[in-house]
């Protein structure tokens, strides 16, 4: 089906991504500084998500790049072109919103030629552009339902349609997947992808949870205070992460209490090598990824700095979460199942921090994993 | 909940559905009694009073100058009120306030007040521009406004007004294709409410009309029921029938489109074929 809509010239066969830059992005509410001074440029047909908590100027960002909000500084440029004073009708963008965007008094179909008809493109063409795109996101059958005869993921689904129709030069997804339940959310986040891939358009993709980001993404940039914290593949953002705030937002992190000394470490007697060999010497609190924590026996009687009981043990499937109670604080692992099912609640063990270089943190340790 | 309870509730539903409707039929059934009287008390009935209304010229003439001013102030309230309240949602919202106060404003002034007011201005109107009853509109607008801003209101709140117009503009709808194609369709039902209140008020509008010397359906109701009483209960009878009727029509107009959900229909949707498509 897919080959056969491609070849009809819904997606990149007859059109390439475009290059999309923010430069220097600023816009403030009142006292609050949404956007300060965002730098981004997005290649032609990549997939970038931003990543942030809430208020920290994701959002902001595209909704200034769809043109549905001024700049009050700095420009947008789509494939080399500066559309930073054009309104939001001018610039060429899809866009699949939050909350379910489809014109209630329209049918799917309908819905998604409404943006070919303000392009003047004919009926017959409109049709027959409006049914192929239904039919690239999976939902030619439905063509003539309303958006109350359609499921939530239905209806995202008919919203990407209708922005691909138009075959914008860069698609805009505003956290399009979180009104949905966990399973068709996972579902059409792959068939978002899948879609994008085989269309080559450049988006921007905003979204608040870290697994999507990561799952989606080429490069995935988290955001906090207005203000691109970091921005590369999403394996290095989990992996090597930038800034004490992208290691706590992205993936689960253990707060360790230790002493900073000659570019090193040294948390509960294991010496572990530092990100940023420049902190001070002098107390710190350590960020320590679960699958960087190994579980090994230990004897009922042993003790020291990292023997603790474990206090529960969380099922992932193919890996599971352990909690280990070191006493003053508690300790996730990341373990396979198989291995985590040998260490029952109240078993008592030995923690192994392995080697990995970790980032500090400077505030005070809450000694829970963040 | 048991047999017997259920019972009970229906019973009760009819008690109340009969109490209101004698409420409201009563007094229209013992109108429209009066109106076929015969001339004594052993006459048999007879409908000379319906005839009469359409062989009363004056009448007629009041009548049709309602239902003009009934078009007109409905028309001029749509016009006013439907592009403003939406450009309020969405681009002013900080003015809301003001506008809710400023269009319930005229609740609160008494017609007579209204009348002292607007008094000079239609005596200049009437010397200088044009003596017509239809000017009349102008002031019904105001009259009109509380009722049917909050008809639209309601109306507007019921959708995402600013998603639906992001979305359109983000397919490259200008402001007037967002408003006339997008929101317009998705308050028609508010819409209609706010017409059917409005054509309410024009018609059932006497104090206005008669302290500014026109006649309109009302007033021509009062001074034939001086002359006439079983022709004026007539034409206050027939009016209500007309409202009646328009709320009907509104009832049907305004009814959605019966929900089907995916699980009672199975896959695909059997319209789904094409057939439907424009």
């Amino acid at each position: 089906m897919t080959t056969a809509v491609a070849a009809a010239g819904v997606g990149t066969a007859t059109r390439a991504g475009v290059e999309i830059r923010l430069e220097n992005l600023r816009r403030r509410y009142g006292a609050v500084t949404a956007l300060d001074g965002l730098t981004l440029t997005l290649a032609p047909g990549e997939l970038v998500a931003l990543l942030g908590p809430s208020g920290c100027g994701k959002t902001t960002a595209l909704r200034l790049l769809a043109g549905l909000e001024e700049a009050d500084g700095g420009r947008v440029v789509i494939g080399g072109h500066d559309v930073t004073g054009l309104p939001a009708n001018k610039r060429d963008t899809g866009m699949v919103f939050q909350a379910y965007s489809l014109f209630p008094h329209m049918t799917a179909w309908e819905n998604v030629a409404f943006g070919l008809q303000m392009r003047k493109i004919g009926a017959a063409d409109r049709r027959r552009r409006a049914i192929e795109t239904l039919e690239l996101v999976g939902l030619g059958g439905f063509a003539n339902r309303y958006a109350h005869q359609m499921s939530g993921g239905q209806q995202q689904r008919v919203a990407l349609a209708r922005a691909l129709a138009i075959r914008p030069k860069v698609l805009l997804l505003d956290e399009p997947l979180s009104a949905l339940d966990a399973k068709v959310r996972a579902r059409l986040r792959d068939e978002i992808r899948r879609v994008q891939l085989e269309v080559g358009i450049t988006t921007l993709f905003v979204t608040h949870d870290q697994e999507e980001a990561l799952a989606i993404a080429d490069r995935v940039g988290v955001m906090q205070s207005g203000r691109l914290e970091q921005l590369g593949p999403p394996t290095a953002i989990y992996a090597r992460p930038a800034t004490p705030f992208v290691a706590e937002f992205v993936g689960l992190t253990n707060r360790l209490s230790g002493i900073v000394r000659g570019g090193a470490v040294e948390v509960r007697g294991t010496r572990i090598p530092l990100v940023q060999p420049e902190v001070p010497d002098g107390p710190a609190v350590a960020l320590i990824r679960p699958e960087a924590v190994t579980v090994t026996s230990s004897g009922d009687a042993a003790t020291g700095p990292l023997v603790g009981s474990v206090i529960a043990t969380a099922f992932l499937g193919a890996t599971s979460r352990v909690t280990v109670d070191l006493g003053d604080v508690t300790v996730l692992t990341q373990l396979a199942t198989s291995e985590a099912a040998t260490y029952p609640a109240g078993t008592r063990v030995q923690l192994v921090l392995r080697p990995d270089p970790v980032l500090i943190a400077r505030e005070a340790t809450g000694a829970t994993p963040a | 909940m048991s047999r017997n309870r259920r019972l009970k509730l229906q019973i009760f539903r009819v008690a109340v559905f009969l109490l209101l409707g004698a409420f409201f039929l009563v007094p229209i059934g013992a109108m429209f009694e009066f109106s076929t009287r015969g001339v004594t008390d052993t006459a048999p009935r007879t409908l000379n009073a319906w005839l009469t209304i359409a062989q009363t010229p004056d009448l007629v003439a009041a009548i049709l100058a309602s239902l003009g001013l009934a078009v007109l102030t409905s028309l001029g309230m749509l016009l006013l009120l439907v592009p403003t309240m939406i450009w309020v949602r969405l681009r002013l919202t900080y003015l809301t306030r003001a506008m809710e106060f400023l269009c319930l404003l005229p609740l609160t002034i008494p017609a007579i007040v209204l009348v002292a007011g607007l008094a000079p201005i239609y005596l200049w109107m009437n010397l200088n521009i044009n003596d017509s009853i239809l000017t009349l509109a102008f002031v019904y607008l105001i009259l009109v406004l509380p009722y049917a801003y909050r008809a639209l209101y309601t109306g507007l709140a019921a959708i995402d007004v600013k998603t639906l117009a992001e979305a359109a503009r983000s397919l490259g709808a200008n402001w007037s294709t967002v408003m006339l194609r997008v929101i317009v369709p998705n308050m028609s039902v508010a819409i209609l409410n706010a017409c059917l209140l409005s054509v309410a008020v024009v018609l059932g509008e006497f104090t206005i009309a008669n302290l500014l010397n026109y006649v309109n359906l009302q007033v021509a109701i009062a001074l034939l029921g001086r002359a006439n009483a079983t022709v004026s209960i007539a034409v206050a009878v027939a009016s209500l029938l007309f409202a009646f009727i328009l709320l009907v029509i509104l009832s049907f107009a305004g009814r959605p489109r019966a929900r089907v959900h995916l699980e009672d229909t199975g896959l695909p949707y059997p319209g789904a074929a094409g057939g439907g498509l424009r």
